[in-house]
């Protein structure tokens, strides 16, 4: 049995950082990956625009995994790839892994694990589309896969539900690779992915993007024939009489990616009920000493610059694991949507916390404000928020008086 | 027969409809423009002392296209077996299986591309107990033995199998003490084994999370769960390897009878001259009758929703279990419910033999066999329904639903029986809830009269046993480790959420019953079947088929043909080869 400081879940942009940083701090680390190859789904994500803040230069998906590919291969890191976790248990002071792989069922033991598992996508059912079951509906990131991985197209003419960014990014792409796409439509009153993607996948390519709209029905026995669309009421629930019929052969879905943490959750891992993700504390740790969790599996990240980001802190934190202290809860106040931590943990080092948060709505003009035992000990004001895009702060929670009693809080308050 | 006293009461329902006695059946005739008329009018016409119900009246300007393979050869021109099966659900692979035993010619052919598509892939899987049913039906008879063969059944094939049992819950205090009693009475009078009362105290160690009203309920230990696609292919898969041929994308198209036999049966893949033709096309079962002359009932197709929760929430039911309907909702669940309340049980919350918990049926009458659409109002008058049963119920959790047909009589029983008026004609006919657990059983009855019509003889070599690899991800490591190291396939998973393997899928697709497609191979091995529904492995189901048969990943189809997936290369895919 091979026996390991720390052992990361997932060989993705957020596996890699981890695996990286963790064994730069000094511990024996291995990167689990149920896939043939490292690099997660920036494998099929050949769109540019990843790595700006962290590289400073526009990376496609496959050029940016490629980096920490190449970064954790200078180290000596061991990757299993093709192996898959089928059980994660506490052992002792430690953890023991075991995978099912092609060698066989592999046994290891761990001292910290982290969890970086990434995010899966939700499916037509359940956003309750109803009707036949044909062939011709995709999420996005099938859709993408089928394009950029294996060269073939799901659709010559379709739809797409939901504005999210895969969804914006396989619009143009799929537009790119000779389909048409008859239009994006969008339940909420406002577009879901970024500002850019907006204009540089829909705008620049004359699709039309139909907001408070949903697709309600899919017709066609074998394959797709037409999807019946609607207008959406405020509480997005169709509006009868509205409905109209779009003849196409395939339903794209973007409609939100949930975090995967069935692994963390079989060990009685908290779990957030905003981020979906572990409940955690500013070094990554989650309600289970010395069980991390990173990237897209804590919480969704808009860019993987900061997916990167937060799995290197949790890989760091995950060579040197600390106990469970005593902690503070960060509780969420008004005009927020979701953010990490969760609590501060008053035995491990305050000064330097990222945190990370979406705001509930469209914002102009907005101030962040810690809370602090009903006192302000944290301001910063913000020119416009949109739940989209997760916004990044660095702060010094060291400065706040913090002790076991305190009542800690954030909010958002529109100006 | 009173045709009189049914004429009145039809005569109520629709004045315009004729009504008429033809070869002992009550026959309706005519036009009408709903089709609940039309149904309640077959009710009514049902009695004791016809035949049954040929319910013949039109639905005013109602076709329905059904689905036909558009293949046509002469593959099967001339064949000449002893028995011809009609249909590949349950009942027509249980009869090509026990027919297998015997030392004759078996031909089962299925209009779609795999068995199991129809009816079989569409319902909950239970092992009913029977409490449901009557004193004198075909029904009772059928299920209290098919229940009792299931255990050894499921063995031979190499499915899983659970009695998990049933729960009938109360709510009030006269319903434990009236209806209990009266239930266990009614379950010694049909034979219903192992019933027994158990009060909230007891309930408590069989279901940890009991709702909150409970007040005790009847305890029926012989129900049981299977997985009802997997059993199908799996007797189809041990009919084929103990000699039975079985003819995919095959419909029956008509049949030459003269003088009360069947001469010919015509398909699209040639004319097949059978010795006996067993009937068991579920849906379209009245329409094979009435090709054979031997008509004594009417498929009226009732349509069931069922959704699927995610394996997180599997703690709702460790059983199966539903809210007793004599004591009325509160006030406020009742309006609600009304919509879901059809003519079934009014379903119930049960755990499936693969772990996930399941959520209905609802029951609604259609006149169409092949409508298997869902609808929101259907989704969500279940939930609302077995809330009342299972508090915890949530839309959140559902990761899948669908809906499938029952093929009901108007009788409300099967029809399965030697031909009356056709004497080389076998019907298992109005195969409908609880046909799963029936099936088996029928199909010994049938392998009986076979044996008796043709003088078969038993065949030497009969292996009951299905040739199959396990589910690895339930074996212990030490015995998935050896299957590894024979194949190191097995261990390599394709899908992550079911924990199926690529060798498990090339098993599937080197199966004595080869069907290479996605849902084909979801039927058999369950990749696509849990939380991201293919999202993640579909891809490489897709890889996999077309890898191993040699074919292009867009000649690989999801089920049906014209069911396509891909339609070929990328541009940036076609530049790059070229």
């Amino acid at each position: 049995m091979k026996e390991y400081d720390v052992i990361v879940i997932g060989g993705g942009p957020a596996g890699l950082a981890a695996a990286e940083s963790a064994c730069k701090a000094g511990a024996k680390t291995a990167v689990i990956e149920r896939e043939a190859r490292l690099g997660g789904i920036l494998k099929q994500c050949v769109h540019d625009g990843f790595g700006l803040i962290r590289f400073g230069e526009k990376l496609a998906g496959p050029e940016y995994a490629e980096r920490y590919i190449d970064f954790v291969k200078a180290l000596p890191v061991d990757c299993y790839a093709l192996t898959f976790v089928t059980r994660l248990v506490k052992e002792g002071e430690g953890f023991a892994v075991t995978c099912v792989s092609r060698e066989g069922m592999l046994d290891f033991k761990a001292k910290s694990i982290v969890l970086a598992t990434g995010c899966r996508e939700r499916t037509a059912k359940q956003v309750l589309i109803q009707g036949t079951r044909p062939a011709g509906v995709f999420t996005a990131g099938t859709a993408q896969n089928f394009v950029n991985l294996m060269g073939k197209m799901p659709a010559k003419k379709c739809v797409i539900l939901g504005s999210g960014d895969i969804g914006l990014i396989m619009a143009r792409r799929l537009t790119l690779e000779g389909a048409e796409v008859e239009g994006v439509y969008e339940v909420k009153p406002e577009p879901s992915g970024l500002t850019r993607n907006i204009h540089q996948c829909l705008h620049d390519f004359g699709i039309p993007l139909h907001l408070s709209h949903t697709v309600t029905r899919v017709f066609g026995v074998d394959r797709l024939t037409a999807v019946e669309v609607a207008e959406v009421d405020d509480r997005m629930k169709p509006v009868k009489g509205t409905e109209r019929i779009v003849e196409c052969d395939a339903l794209i879905l973007s409609v939100g990616l949930i975090p995967e943490n069935e692994l963390a959750e079989s060990m009685g891992v908290k779990i957030n009920a905003f981020t979906k993700g572990p409940d955690c504390d500013q070094t990554y740790m989650t309600s289970v000493d010395g069980v991390f969790s990173a990237g897209n599996a804590l919480n969704v990240f808009d860019l993987v610059d900061y997916v990167s980001e937060c799995a290197a802190d949790a890989g760091r934190n995950a060579a040197h694991p600390a106990p469970s202290g005593k902690c503070v809860r960060l509780e969420r106040g008004k005009g927020i949507l979701s953010y990490v931590p969760h609590r501060i943990d008053l035995g491990k080092p305050q000064d330097r916390v990222v945190f990370f948060f979406r705001s509930a709505k469209d914002m102009d003009r907005a101030t962040l404000r810690i809370l602090a035992d009903g006192k302000e000990v944290y301001k910063k004001k913000f020119a416009f928020l949109r739940p989209p895009e997760m916004q990044r702060v660095e702060m010094d929670f060291s400065a706040f008086g913090l002790n076991a009693g305190s009542k800690l809080s954030v909010e958002l308050e529109e100006n | 027969m009173n045709l009189k006293a049914i004429a009145k009461r039809v005569h109520k329902i629709a004045p315009s409809v004729k009504v008429e006695e033809y070869r002992g059946c009550v026959r309706l005739s005519g036009e009408l423009e709903s089709w609940d008329l039309i149904y309640r009018c077959g009710v009514a016409a049902v009695s004791k002392k016809s035949l049954g119900v040929l319910n013949d009246i039109k639905l005013k300007g109602f076709g329905e296209q059904p689905k036909k393979p558009s293949l046509r050869d002469d593959a099967l021109e001339g064949s000449t077996p002893d028995v011809l099966i009609v249909g590949g659900g349950i009942m027509g692979c249980a009869l090509a299986r026990e027919l297998s035993r015997l030392d004759i010619e078996v031909l089962l052919v299925e209009k779609a591309n795999d068995v199991a598509t129809g009816a079989s892939s569409r319902n909950d899987g239970c092992i009913h107990p029977g409490i449901d049913l009557h004193l004198g039906q075909l029904k009772l008879h059928y299920v209290l033995r098919g229940n009792a063969m299931y255990e050894g059944l499921c063995k031979e094939l190499g499915c899983d199998f659970e009695r998990w049992a049933q729960t009938f819950m109360f709510s009030t205090k006269w319903e434990r003490y009236i209806i209990a009693p009266l239930m266990l009475l009614k379950g010694k009078i049909l034979g219903v084994p192992d019933m027994s009362f158990k009060s909230p105290a007891e309930m408590k160690k069989i279901e940890p999370h009991p709702p909150k009203w409970l007040t005790g309920a009847v305890y029926m230990a012989s129900a049981g769960v299977v997985s009802p696609y997997k059993v199908t292919v799996a007797l189809a898969e041990n009919a084929v390897e103990n000699g039975a041929k079985i003819s995919l994308n095959t419909m029956v198209e008509g049949m030459e009878v003269k003088d009360g036999r069947i001469v010919s049966v015509s398909t699209n893949r040639g004319r097949v001259r059978p010795r006996i033709v067993v009937n068991a096309a579920g849906a379209y079962s009245d329409v094979i009758a009435e090709m054979a002359g031997d008509r004594t009932f009417t498929i009226h197709p009732r349509k069931g929703t069922d959704l699927i929760l995610d394996k997180k929430k599997a703690y709702y039911a460790l059983s199966s279990f539903a809210r007793s309907y004599f004591a009325p909702l509160p006030k406020e669940a009742q309006e609600q419910t009304h919509a879901a309340v059809g003519h079934t049980k009014g379903g119930g919350v049960m755990r499936t033999v693969d772990g996930n918990i399941l959520v209905g049926p609802n029951a609604v009458e259609q006149p169409y066999r092949e409508d298997t659409s869902t609808s929101l109002d259907d989704v969500n008058a279940i939930i609302r329904k077995q809330k009342v049963a299972a508090d915890e119920l949530s839309a959140a959790d559902i990761i899948t639903y669908f809906a499938g047909v029952r093929a009901a009589t108007y009788e409300e029983d099967f029809v399965v029986r030697k031909g009356i008026f056709t004497e080389n004609v076998i019907e298992t006919a109005g195969i409908q809830s609880p046909g799963i657990t029936a099936a088996p059983a029928i199909a010994c009855d049938v392998r009986d009269w076979v044996k008796e019509m043709l003088g078969a003889k038993e065949r030497t070599g009969f292996d009951p046993v299905r040739r199959h690899t396990p589910k690895l991800a339930g074996l212990s490591d030490e015995e998935r480790a050896e299957y590894i190291r024979r194949n190191p396939a097995y261990g390599e998973i394709v899908c992550r959420c079911e924990e199926v393997s690529k060798g498990e899928i090339i098993d599937a697709l080197d199966s004595p019953l080869k069907v290479c497609t996605v849902d084909g191979i979801k039927r058999r091995v369950r990749p696509g079947m849990g939380r991201c529904q293919g999202g993640f492995c579909s891809p490489l189901v897709v890889k996999i088929i077309a890898e191993h048969e040699g074919i292009k990943p867009e000649d690989v189809l999801k089920g049906d043909e014209g069911s396509v997936i891909l339609y070929g290369d990328s541009k940036k895919a076609a530049e790059v080869s070229e």
